[in-house]
């Protein structure tokens, strides 16, 4: 297929314009998709990327601006008409019924009444050939709710297909998938690219965008700031114009000069909630003024780690020291108290209230501290003042303690997280997985911090399954692999092939051989 | 895309509630128009019973007390994350200690008798509301069943009380006797004579001014202590709490036992207030209505407050109602009743949207007569 | 003074006051019934009956209340003495409260109270010797069980229900001292005059422990009672009113306690100018209890037992028969 820029778009959107509220999602989006190709969309969390596509498929109106669809006039008013007009869209949280089989989620999808046999029989053969024609390999009569989630994802895909979608948005069709699945997907919009089809990836990853696409439109704050040939521009280019500004991917830090023990892990043994051994005799130490980095797989019993160390988890066999102490019988509290501090792995699960303001979020945790209160009432005026002053020093955005914390985006929660973590001037302070689910901007921003305070002379527990982010801060590096440690690297000596072998499980000779 | 719309505070505080009851009261109209009776004649009856004379308005508020204080308990277990259906239990039990101080207390003056009484119907309800409590904080059974069961217990138990212990010799009522006059809540309408005000008589009495000092009392514990922040905490994110540090079998005990003395207010109201004898099922129903009540009053005590006199008003003028017009019998008045819950509690969001939408329109068209567009 | 913005309601009130006022030159009866609503089939409706025959005869028009909280009972009662009733019909013990307070208030308006006794002036207080009509059913119950076994099935433990109890009690021993009775309660809550099922449920597990014949005295719950002995085949006892009807050819008999005939003559004697206050007492002698047969109960009752049953009643009335009355 001959890709020419003078056939009409497949979407062409005009000065698209929304706001709810006081927040103004769009403003005045105009950029067009060209027919046969696959373009990205790209922007960090609340740039609008969603807004947008949902008004693309129907199931929101602007307020101001038009919509054209290879270049007729549109104006849905529910997604059965975007579906009539050839759209189609498979969202991040995928619409099928789990406890049906794949082709009665089709037949669902059809609105067809296929009661009868014969009718069940027609269908079958009209979504074999579908699927046959596009690639796509999905088991109909597999029940959804067993499918993988990639296999799933293509039931989607077809479903779309099926409706005689020709353009196909997809949003951030890679958050729940393997890298392999990953792959295989970005596969697929190659062939559908091929058969004529358009594709609009709306994604926050820059190296799918770089992987897959033609043509890449970034958006900011809910207004279009680039749009550009994916073949003319790079990562780094991307990520500024997303950011608004320059962004370091790797943070420059110096060395480090670690001083006394600061926590110290003897033996120590956990359990999950259902009494399933996690952590099995682990021993480590954290020096003041050192990040000590813990690299791993997911779910090789580093979450419980943390928790251990924070109180939340009680430990079933082994001594946690804090500055020479044992508290290993202490309650959260007693531990804050003694110079502990703790970003938590899950920010939603445990380290924030949704529900609650910011400036009550910022308190949790400190809510006995004396400069929050006096005596039995809490001080208001303090807290918000806390919290204001909290928030232009972390650069959290919207800069009003009012508001409810849900309504952050994931890197303004979590340097809000930080900021009252790092605020409470801990000795020791746990990191788990800082930067999951927070935008690049945010990531440099938190980065610097973590590394600050090691600068400050505190001692830093980092717990990550980024490899990046381990090898970018940690000064020595513990692999856990089946809740015990695999081996200990320092950053000068480590390497993402080292690493990758202990995260596997090969026991640490693999650092002696070469 | 599937979150609720996002309506400006006054509206979601003020307008929604307004609309919905505007539906309800519409729909009980068309039923009374069904039953043969004027919905014109049946409205303006309804507010005139509720609110029409001194003595229909001390009745309002009378009955608004008690939901006052149960609404006021559920909505305290609420915020800890915690569903009290035993403020029925929990009342009739404060009760008990309410009128056993005021029996006790025939020949002590009434500034001894009635703190004490205060103090022995919030003491009595909340150590109902603690066995729940320590079940669910201790051991993990549901305070939803425990307290329900606790209700029944507390019946069982002011039966046997009553008929057997409590009860006036002589007498086939199952009543105590008659508390002394130094052992009674002063009525308002008494204490507005003494003013100059001639209002006609009603059981309104001081427990409504308590209501409202525990509704203030509540708002400055959960939302200006530390304690009722770490409540706060433990009821939204239980797991955050314990990251926090906060013990939440504690934060459940604790809670409860403020809801079980808050519903005990009810026994005072009822007991201390207007019967001024222990008898039996004096809370009758109000623990429940307070479920509706809280949930109507989004648990701050201020909307409590609007929904707990809403509802006073209903039982008062429903009651006018089926008396004036005799084909709305009683089971008519429920029904309304049951609508205002219904539209006012569980559908308002069937409101939200086309609310939010209307709104939205009304301010760009504001906006644009202003000239402010944005091109 | 009255405060100003009432102004509303004081029009809407003033409107319905003048329609008062032009009636109560009449004569106004009026009656307010217990918690359990004018139509339990038992207690309230017979007092309803009761009312509705005075209506019919005399053609006067009443006025009636249904209570549904404590705090009702007061507010009604005063309500109606203030809107100009004559004669006020106060069903059941729970009122004397009530009727105390509002009496006082109202001297010029008459009120009957049902089941209490209340020391006014112009107060009259009926109370029903329940005990010599259960003791008949008692009777009843134990002469027609094959298996020497009967049941008791009341709403709530308290006094009125005690009463029953006893007077059923001595009526079984009475007839056959080797009679036993199996008692039950339905509840402790104001549910327990209202839930058939559990009446049933109670009436299944008695004939379960060998029960043939079960008397109840819980109000609408009964209704459950006396279906769960005719599944079973086995008899039941109806209370307060006549409720033989219910299940032809199952219900033994009912002790019935003429509330009807009370409020009918209180409203007939008010009307006449020959109420008068005081307290009265009705049992079988008076014809204010007694048992019921009637088409319904005829094959159940053999001439035997009818005879026995009829004795004793003579027995009663004379004074032979001392039936304990519960304190």
């Amino acid at each position: 297929m001959s890709v020419s820029p003078e056939r009409v778009p497949a979407l062409d959107l005009r000065g698209i314009d929304k706001r709810f509220g006081p927040v103004h999602a769009n403003r005045a989006v105009s950029f067009a998709v060209r027919a046969g190709t696959i373009h990205g969309l790209i922007g960090e969390n609340g740039a609008g990327k969603s807004t947008l596509m949902n008004i693309v498929y129907g199931l929101q109106s602007p307020d101001a601006g038009t919509l054209l669809v290879q270049g007729r006039e549109v104006h849905f008013r529910h997604p059965r008409e975007a579906i009539a007009a050839g759209i189609g869209m498979v969202h991040q949280h995928f619409m099928l019924v789990e406890n049906f089989t794949a082709l009665e989620n089709l037949l669902l999808a059809d609105g067809a009444a296929a009661g009868s046999a014969a009718g069940r029989a027609a269908a079958r053969e009209k979504w074999d050939r579908l699927a046959l024609d596009h690639g796509l390999d999905v088991p109909l009569d597999a029940v959804v709710g067993e499918l993988p989630v990639g296999v799933q994802q293509r039931l989607e895909i077809l479903k779309a297909l099926g409706r005689k979608a020709e353009i196909l948005v997809l949003d951030e069709p890679t958050a729940v998938l393997t890298p392999a699945e990953a792959t295989q997907l970005f596969q697929l919009l190659g062939r559908l690219r091929a058969q004529g089809k358009t594709v609009i990836l709306v994604t926050h990853k820059l190296r799918e965008i770089m992987a897959v696409t033609d043509r890449v439109t970034v958006m900011r704050q809910g207004a279009v700031v680039a749009e550009l040939d994916t073949a003319a521009t790079s990562l780094r280019e991307l990520a500024e114009k997303m950011v608004g500004r320059s962004v370091l991917l790797q943070v420059e830090k110096g060395p480090g000069f670690p001083r006394e023990v600061l926590l110290e892990v003897e033996q120590l043994a956990a359990s999950d909630d259902r009494g399933v051994p996690r952590v099995k005799g682990i021993s480590f130490q954290v020096r003041a003024g050192e990040i000590v980095g813990i690299a791993g797989v997911a779910g090789n019993g580093q979450s419980e780690l943390l928790e251990t160390l924070a109180g939340i988890r009680t430990p079933t066999g082994g001594a946690i020291r804090l500055a020479g102490r044992d508290v290993a019988g202490d309650d959260p509290a007693q531990r804050r108290r003694l110079g502990l501090a703790h970003v938590p792995e899950d920010r939603l699960k445990l380290g924030v209230v949704a529900a609650f303001a910011a400036e009550d979020n910022l308190i949790l945790g400190q809510q006995e501290r004396p400069e929050f209160g006096r005596g039995v009432l809490l001080d208001r005026r303090a807290i918000a003042a806390g919290c204001r002053q909290a928030m232009a020093e972390y650069d959290v955005r919207p800069g009003d303690p009012r508001l409810r914390l849900g309504a952050f985006s994931g890197g303004n929660q979590q340097k809000l997280v930080m900021a009252r973590e790092i605020g409470a001037g801990p000795q020791v302070l746990l990191v788990g997985q800082p930067t999951r689910g927070v935008d690049i901007g945010a990531i440099e921003f938190i980065h610097r911090r973590l590394v600050a305070l090691r600068d400050a002379g505190k001692a830093v527990l980092l717990v990550s399954v980024e490899l990046d982010e381990i090898l970018g801060l940690a000064d020595r590096i513990l692999v856990m692999n089946g809740g015990e440690i695999m081996g200990e690297l320092p950053r000068a000596e480590a390497t993402e092939e080292k690493l990758g072998l202990l995260m596997a499980g090969v026991r640490a000779e693999a650092g002696h051989e070469d | 895309m599937s979150a609720p719309a996002k309506l400006p505070r006054w509206a979601d505080l003020v307008l929604l509630p307004a609309v919905s009851l505007a539906a309800a009261l519409l729909l009980s109209a068309g039923l009374v128009a069904v039953m043969g009776e004027s919905p014109v004649t049946a409205l303006r009856l309804l507010f005139a019973g509720a609110f029409g004379t001194g003595d229909a308005i001390g009745y309002t508020l009378y009955y608004a007390t008690n939901f006052i204080f149960t609404g006021l308990a559920v909505a305290v277990a609420y915020h800890a994350g915690l569903f009290n259906i035993g403020a029925e239990g929990q009342a009739y039990i404060g009760g008990l200690g309410v009128g056993l101080v005021c029996l006790a207390g025939g020949s002590w003056p009434a500034w001894v008798v009635l703190p004490l009484a205060v103090a022995a119907g919030a003491g009595f309800g909340a150590a109902w509301a603690f066995i729940p409590a320590w079940l669910q904080a201790r051991r993990g059974s549901h305070v939803v069943i425990t307290t329900i069961m606790f209700n029944f217990i507390a019946a069982a138990l002011m039966t046997y009380l009553l008929v057997n212990v409590l009860i006036k010799p002589g007498q086939q009522s199952p009543e105590s006797r008659e508390f002394g006059a130094n052992a009674v809540l002063p009525a308002v309408h008494g204490l507005l004579a003494k003013l100059g005000f001639e209002v006609a008589a009603s059981p309104l009495n001081l427990a409504f001014g308590i209501a409202l000092a525990a509704g203030g009392l509540v708002w400055v514990l959960l939302w200006r202590t530390r304690w009722g922040y770490r409540l706060r905490v433990a009821g939204a994110n239980p797991a955050a709490a314990v990251y926090a540090g906060i013990n939440p079998g504690r934060i459940t005990i604790g809670a409860m036992l403020l809801s079980g003395a808050l519903a005990g207010g009810l026994g005072l109201n009822e007991l201390a207030g207007s019967q001024h004898r222990i008898l039996l099922d004096f809370p009758g129903g109000a623990g429940f209505v307070g479920i509706a009540v809280a949930l109507m009053g989004r648990n701050h005590p201020v909307g409590i407050c609007a929904a707990a006199v809403l509802f006073g008003a209903l039982y008062q003028g429903g009651s006018q109602l089926s008396f004036d017009l005799p084909r709305i019998n009683r089971d008519l008045v429920v029904v309304i009743q049951g609508l205002v819950i219904l539209f006012c509690g569980a559908m308002e969001n069937v409101w939200r949207g086309p609310l939010a939408a209307l709104l939205a329109r009304l301010r760009v068209e504001s906006r644009e007569s202003r000239g402010e567009s944005q091109k | 003074m009255k405060i100003p913005f009432l102004v509303l309601g004081a029009l809407v009130l003033s409107v319905a006051g003048a329609n008062a006022r032009a009636a109560a030159a009449d004569f106004q009866p009026a009656v307010v019934y217990d918690m359990g609503g004018k139509f339990d089939r038992s207690f309230n409706q017979s007092a309803y009956e009761g009312a509705e025959r005075f209506k019919k005869e005399t053609g006067v028009a009443y006025r009636e209340f249904e209570i549904t909280n404590a705090a009702q009972r007061e507010q009604a009662i005063a309500q109606l003495a203030r809107r100009g009733a004559t004669v006020i019909v106060a069903v059941g013990f729970t009122q004397a409260s009530a009727v105390e307070k509002v009496a006082k208030d109202f001297p010029n308006v008459k009120f009957t109270l049902i089941d209490a006794v209340v020391d006014l002036p112009n107060v009259q207080s009926i109370v029903f010797r329940e005990q010599e009509s259960t003791f008949l059913c008692g009777m009843a119950a134990a002469l027609a069980s094959k298996s020497a076994k009967v049941g008791f099935v009341g709403g709530m433990d308290i006094p009125l229900i005690r009463k029953f109890a006893l007077g059923y009690r001595e009526g079984v021993k009475y007839a056959n001292p080797a009679v036993e009775v199996i008692e039950n309660m339905t509840g402790t809550t104001p549910a327990a005059w209202s839930d058939p099922s559990k009446g049933a449920e109670l009436a299944k597990s008695q004939i379960g422990r060998g029960a043939d014949v079960i008397f109840h005295a819980a109000g609408a719950t009964g209704t459950g009672v006396m279906q769960a002995a005719k599944d079973a085949g086995k008899l039941s006892i109806g209370c307060d009113s006549n409720q033989n009807y219910l299940q032809p050819g199952s219900v033994l008999t009912s002790a019935v306690k003429r509330v009807d005939v009370a409020v009918f003559n209180a409203f007939k004697d008010a009307r006449a100018g020959t109420w008068k206050a005081g307290q009265v007492s009705l049992g079988l002698k008076e014809d204010g209890v007694d048992f019921a047969l009637d088409q319904y109960n005829r094959s159940l009752i053999t001439p035997a037992m009818e005879t026995r049953l009829k004795q004793a009643k003579a027995d009663i009335v004379s004074g032979r028969i001392k039936v304990s009355e519960y304190k």
